[in-house]
Protein backbone atom coordinates (compact mmCIF):
# COMPACT_ATOMS: atom_id res chain seq x y z
CA UNK A 1 0.00 0.00 0.00
CA UNK A 2 1.39 3.80 -0.81
CA UNK A 3 2.36 5.66 2.29
CA UNK A 4 -0.17 8.24 2.71
CA UNK A 5 0.03 11.43 2.01
CA UNK A 6 -0.94 14.28 4.54
CA UNK A 7 -2.73 17.17 3.43
CA UNK A 8 -0.01 19.40 4.82
CA UNK A 9 2.48 17.60 2.59
CA UNK A 10 0.60 17.88 -0.01
CA UNK A 11 0.05 21.41 0.18
CA UNK A 12 3.75 22.11 0.18
CA UNK A 13 4.51 20.57 -2.61
CA UNK A 14 1.64 22.14 -4.36
CA UNK A 15 3.26 25.34 -3.28
CA UNK A 16 6.97 24.09 -4.51
CA UNK A 17 4.70 23.60 -8.08
CA UNK A 18 4.58 19.99 -8.53
CA UNK A 19 1.99 19.37 -11.02
CA UNK A 20 0.90 15.23 -9.25
CA UNK A 21 1.03 17.06 -6.06
CA UNK A 22 -1.96 19.61 -7.44
CA UNK A 23 -3.93 16.99 -9.52
CA UNK A 24 -3.97 15.11 -6.25
CA UNK A 25 -4.77 18.24 -4.12
CA UNK A 26 -7.81 18.82 -6.57
CA UNK A 27 -8.54 14.94 -6.55
CA UNK A 28 -9.00 14.63 -2.93
CA UNK A 29 -11.02 17.49 -2.44
CA UNK A 30 -13.17 17.59 -5.41
CA UNK A 31 -16.29 15.62 -3.91
CA UNK A 32 -16.36 17.63 -0.49
CA UNK A 33 -16.34 21.32 -2.81
CA UNK A 34 -19.11 19.69 -4.97
CA UNK A 35 -21.09 18.23 -2.25
CA UNK A 36 -20.75 21.67 -0.23
CA UNK A 37 -22.21 23.38 -3.53
CA UNK A 38 -24.46 20.89 -4.64
CA UNK A 39 -26.01 19.50 -1.16
CA UNK A 40 -25.12 22.26 1.32
CA UNK A 41 -25.98 25.50 -0.89
CA UNK A 42 -27.87 23.02 -3.28
CA UNK A 43 -26.68 25.22 -6.58
CA UNK A 44 -27.92 23.87 -9.71
CA UNK A 45 -25.53 22.06 -11.33
CA UNK A 46 -23.68 24.42 -14.01
CA UNK A 47 -23.43 27.18 -11.05
CA UNK A 48 -22.19 24.72 -9.04
CA UNK A 49 -19.47 23.93 -11.93
CA UNK A 50 -19.15 27.83 -11.62
CA UNK A 51 -18.05 27.84 -7.90
CA UNK A 52 -16.24 24.38 -8.18
CA UNK A 53 -13.67 26.02 -10.83
CA UNK A 54 -13.59 29.19 -8.98
CA UNK A 55 -12.83 27.85 -5.97
CA UNK A 56 -9.81 25.79 -7.06
CA UNK A 57 -8.80 28.65 -9.26
CA UNK A 58 -8.79 30.56 -5.44
CA UNK A 59 -7.14 27.67 -4.20
CA UNK A 60 -4.51 27.62 -6.32
CA UNK A 61 -3.65 31.85 -6.17
CA UNK A 62 -3.69 32.07 -2.58
CA UNK A 63 -2.10 28.85 -1.33
CA UNK A 64 0.58 30.98 0.13
CA UNK A 65 -1.52 32.96 2.17
CA UNK A 66 -2.67 29.25 4.11
CA UNK A 67 -1.29 29.59 7.78
CA UNK A 68 -1.13 26.26 8.23
CA UNK A 69 -1.11 23.86 5.51
CA UNK A 70 -2.73 20.84 7.72
CA UNK A 71 -6.19 23.53 7.84
CA UNK A 72 -6.38 22.89 3.94
CA UNK A 73 -9.84 21.19 4.30
CA UNK A 74 -11.89 23.96 6.81
CA UNK A 75 -10.14 26.66 4.35
CA UNK A 76 -11.39 25.41 1.35
CA UNK A 77 -14.61 24.73 2.89
CA UNK A 78 -14.94 28.52 3.67
CA UNK A 79 -13.47 29.40 0.46
CA UNK A 80 -16.44 27.34 -1.15
CA UNK A 81 -19.30 28.74 1.28
CA UNK A 82 -17.71 31.78 0.00
CA UNK A 83 -18.36 31.47 -3.29
CA UNK A 84 -21.48 29.89 -3.16
CA UNK A 85 -22.91 32.88 -0.83
CA UNK A 86 -21.31 35.54 -3.88
CA UNK A 87 -22.84 33.32 -6.31
CA UNK A 88 -26.19 33.04 -4.84
CA UNK A 89 -26.03 36.93 -4.48
CA UNK A 90 -24.81 38.44 -8.14
CA UNK A 91 -27.84 36.24 -8.99
CA UNK A 92 -30.33 38.21 -7.28
CA UNK A 93 -30.99 35.12 -4.94
CA UNK A 94 -30.60 36.66 -1.47
CA UNK A 95 -33.43 35.13 -0.31
CA UNK A 96 -31.87 31.99 -0.52
CA UNK A 97 -28.62 32.90 1.79
CA UNK A 98 -31.17 34.22 5.24
CA UNK A 99 -29.95 33.44 8.28
CA UNK A 100 -31.72 30.30 8.93
CA UNK A 101 -31.13 28.59 5.30
CA UNK A 102 -26.67 29.79 6.02
CA UNK A 103 -27.92 27.98 9.48
CA UNK A 104 -28.44 24.76 7.58
CA UNK A 105 -25.48 25.03 4.68
CA UNK A 106 -23.33 25.11 8.06
CA UNK A 107 -24.78 21.83 9.15
CA UNK A 108 -24.46 20.16 5.75
CA UNK A 109 -21.01 20.70 5.18
CA UNK A 110 -20.80 19.52 8.74
CA UNK A 111 -21.95 16.55 7.26
CA UNK A 112 -19.96 16.48 4.81
CA UNK A 113 -16.57 16.90 7.30
CA UNK A 114 -17.69 13.49 8.80
CA UNK A 115 -18.01 12.12 5.02
CA UNK A 116 -14.45 13.22 3.80
CA UNK A 117 -13.13 12.13 6.94
CA UNK A 118 -15.07 8.32 6.32
CA UNK A 119 -13.58 8.36 2.62
CA UNK A 120 -10.23 9.24 3.23
CA UNK A 121 -10.35 6.04 5.64
CA UNK A 122 -11.11 4.29 2.19
CA UNK A 123 -7.23 5.01 1.23
CA UNK A 124 -5.86 2.55 3.76
CA UNK A 125 -8.00 -0.12 1.92
CA UNK A 126 -6.90 -2.46 -0.90
CA UNK A 127 -7.78 -1.10 -4.27
CA UNK A 128 -11.00 -3.73 -4.58
CA UNK A 129 -12.43 -2.55 -1.64
CA UNK A 130 -11.95 1.43 -2.51
CA UNK A 131 -13.58 0.29 -5.58
CA UNK A 132 -16.25 -1.60 -4.59
CA UNK A 133 -17.18 0.41 -1.69
CA UNK A 134 -17.07 3.83 -4.06
CA UNK A 135 -18.87 2.83 -6.74
CA UNK A 136 -21.98 1.14 -4.98
CA UNK A 137 -22.43 4.19 -2.12
CA UNK A 138 -20.85 7.25 -3.64
CA UNK A 139 -21.60 6.09 -7.35
CA UNK A 140 -25.06 4.29 -6.75
CA UNK A 141 -24.15 1.34 -9.07
CA UNK A 142 -26.08 -1.21 -8.94
CA UNK A 143 -24.76 -5.04 -8.09
CA UNK A 144 -25.11 -6.10 -11.46
CA UNK A 145 -23.23 -3.20 -12.55
CA UNK A 146 -20.05 -3.42 -10.38
CA UNK A 147 -20.07 -7.22 -11.04
CA UNK A 148 -19.62 -6.56 -14.80
CA UNK A 149 -17.09 -3.74 -14.36
CA UNK A 150 -15.31 -5.73 -11.97
CA UNK A 151 -15.84 -9.33 -13.43
CA UNK A 152 -17.30 -10.59 -10.71
CA UNK A 153 -20.59 -12.62 -10.24
CA UNK A 154 -23.27 -10.38 -9.02
CA UNK A 155 -24.29 -12.28 -5.94
CA UNK A 156 -21.06 -11.73 -4.59
CA UNK A 157 -21.27 -8.37 -4.07
CA UNK A 158 -23.12 -8.22 -1.30
CA UNK A 159 -20.93 -9.87 0.86
CA UNK A 160 -17.95 -8.36 -0.67
CA UNK A 161 -19.51 -4.55 0.43
CA UNK A 162 -19.91 -6.02 3.84
CA UNK A 163 -16.77 -7.56 4.42
CA UNK A 164 -15.14 -4.32 2.86
CA UNK A 165 -17.52 -1.81 5.37
CA UNK A 166 -15.86 -4.30 8.04
CA UNK A 167 -12.73 -3.34 7.04
CA UNK A 168 -13.47 0.24 6.69
CA UNK A 169 -15.00 0.28 10.20
CA UNK A 170 -11.67 -1.74 11.27
CA UNK A 171 -9.45 1.20 9.82
CA UNK A 172 -11.20 4.17 11.14
CA UNK A 173 -11.74 2.30 14.45
CA UNK A 174 -7.96 2.03 14.47
CA UNK A 175 -7.47 5.66 14.16
CA UNK A 176 -9.73 5.98 17.02
CA UNK A 177 -11.23 9.01 15.95
CA UNK A 178 -14.81 9.90 15.23
CA UNK A 179 -15.50 10.37 11.73
CA UNK A 180 -16.85 13.41 12.53
CA UNK A 181 -13.09 15.42 13.84
CA UNK A 182 -11.52 15.05 10.32
CA UNK A 183 -8.43 17.11 10.73
CA UNK A 184 -5.19 15.84 9.63
CA UNK A 185 -6.52 12.56 8.49
CA UNK B 1 -32.57 4.45 31.41
CA UNK B 2 -30.62 6.31 28.42
CA UNK B 3 -30.96 4.79 25.16
CA UNK B 4 -27.59 3.55 23.40
CA UNK B 5 -25.83 5.92 21.69
CA UNK B 6 -25.44 5.55 17.77
CA UNK B 7 -22.58 3.85 17.10
CA UNK B 8 -20.43 6.23 15.13
CA UNK B 9 -18.49 3.54 12.92
CA UNK B 10 -22.21 1.65 12.36
CA UNK B 11 -21.33 0.36 9.03
CA UNK B 12 -25.22 1.43 8.16
CA UNK B 13 -23.78 4.83 8.98
CA UNK B 14 -20.85 4.60 7.23
CA UNK B 15 -22.68 3.65 4.01
CA UNK B 16 -24.69 6.84 4.59
CA UNK B 17 -21.78 9.30 4.38
CA UNK B 18 -19.80 7.41 1.64
CA UNK B 19 -23.04 8.16 -0.10
CA UNK B 20 -23.05 12.17 0.58
CA UNK B 21 -19.40 12.59 -1.94
CA UNK B 22 -20.51 11.26 -5.28
CA UNK B 23 -17.42 11.98 -7.31
CA UNK B 24 -17.79 15.30 -9.50
CA UNK B 25 -17.81 15.20 -13.05
CA UNK B 26 -15.10 14.57 -14.40
CA UNK B 27 -14.41 17.00 -16.73
CA UNK B 28 -14.75 19.79 -13.69
CA UNK B 29 -12.10 17.98 -12.03
CA UNK B 30 -9.59 17.80 -15.35
CA UNK B 31 -10.30 21.34 -15.78
CA UNK B 32 -9.83 22.46 -12.45
CA UNK B 33 -6.10 19.68 -12.39
CA UNK B 34 -5.26 21.89 -15.66
CA UNK B 35 -5.17 25.32 -14.32
CA UNK B 36 -1.43 25.78 -13.29
CA UNK B 37 -0.86 24.85 -16.89
CA UNK B 38 -3.84 27.17 -18.16
CA UNK B 39 -2.20 29.89 -16.15
CA UNK B 40 1.61 29.20 -17.37
CA UNK B 41 0.18 29.49 -21.01
CA UNK B 42 -1.93 32.13 -20.52
CA UNK B 43 1.22 34.66 -18.84
CA UNK B 44 3.10 33.28 -21.78
CA UNK B 45 0.37 34.90 -24.21
CA UNK B 46 0.73 38.22 -22.44
CA UNK B 47 3.96 38.40 -22.16
CA UNK B 48 4.34 37.71 -25.92
CA UNK B 49 1.69 40.26 -26.32
CA UNK B 50 3.70 43.12 -24.49
CA UNK B 51 6.39 42.51 -26.51
CA UNK B 52 5.46 42.10 -29.40
CA UNK B 53 3.04 44.84 -31.22
CA UNK B 54 2.27 42.49 -34.15
CA UNK B 55 1.50 39.35 -31.70
CA UNK B 56 -1.02 41.70 -29.61
CA UNK B 57 -2.49 43.43 -32.61
CA UNK B 58 -2.97 39.84 -34.48
CA UNK B 59 -5.04 38.66 -31.38
CA UNK B 60 -7.21 41.94 -31.62
CA UNK B 61 -8.10 41.37 -34.88
CA UNK B 62 -8.83 37.64 -34.64
CA UNK B 63 -8.22 35.95 -31.17
CA UNK B 64 -8.71 32.42 -32.19
CA UNK B 65 -6.67 32.35 -35.30
CA UNK B 66 -3.98 34.59 -33.71
CA UNK B 67 -3.46 31.98 -31.15
CA UNK B 68 -4.12 28.90 -33.28
CA UNK B 69 -1.29 30.54 -35.57
CA UNK B 70 0.81 31.52 -32.50
CA UNK B 71 0.75 27.65 -31.67
CA UNK B 72 -1.93 28.14 -29.22
CA UNK B 73 -4.66 25.60 -28.66
CA UNK B 74 -7.44 27.96 -28.49
CA UNK B 75 -9.69 26.60 -25.76
CA UNK B 76 -13.35 28.37 -24.77
CA UNK B 77 -11.05 29.37 -21.39
CA UNK B 78 -8.20 30.46 -23.06
CA UNK B 79 -10.05 32.34 -25.43
CA UNK B 80 -11.62 34.12 -22.35
CA UNK B 81 -8.36 34.79 -20.40
CA UNK B 82 -6.97 36.30 -23.19
CA UNK B 83 -10.49 38.52 -23.71
CA UNK B 84 -9.98 39.60 -20.38
CA UNK B 85 -6.23 40.63 -20.56
CA UNK B 86 -7.13 42.24 -23.91
CA UNK B 87 -9.95 44.58 -22.37
CA UNK B 88 -7.76 45.29 -19.09
CA UNK B 89 -4.18 44.73 -19.60
CA UNK B 90 -3.34 45.92 -16.15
Amino acid sequence: MAMEVTDAQLVERCRAGETAAWNELVERFSRYVYGIALRAFRLPEHDAEDVFQDVFARTYERLDSLRDDSAIRPWIAQLTRNACIDHLRSGGREELIAEPLEGEADAAIEKLDEALAVHEGLRALSADCREILDRFFARDESYRAIGEVLGLPAGTIASRISRCLGKLRHELEGRNQDPGASGGW
Amino acid sequence: MSPTPPDRFEEERLGELLALLPPAPSGWTRAAQELPAARRELDEIVERARADADFRLRLVADLEQALASGGYVPRVELLAAVRAYLRDPQ
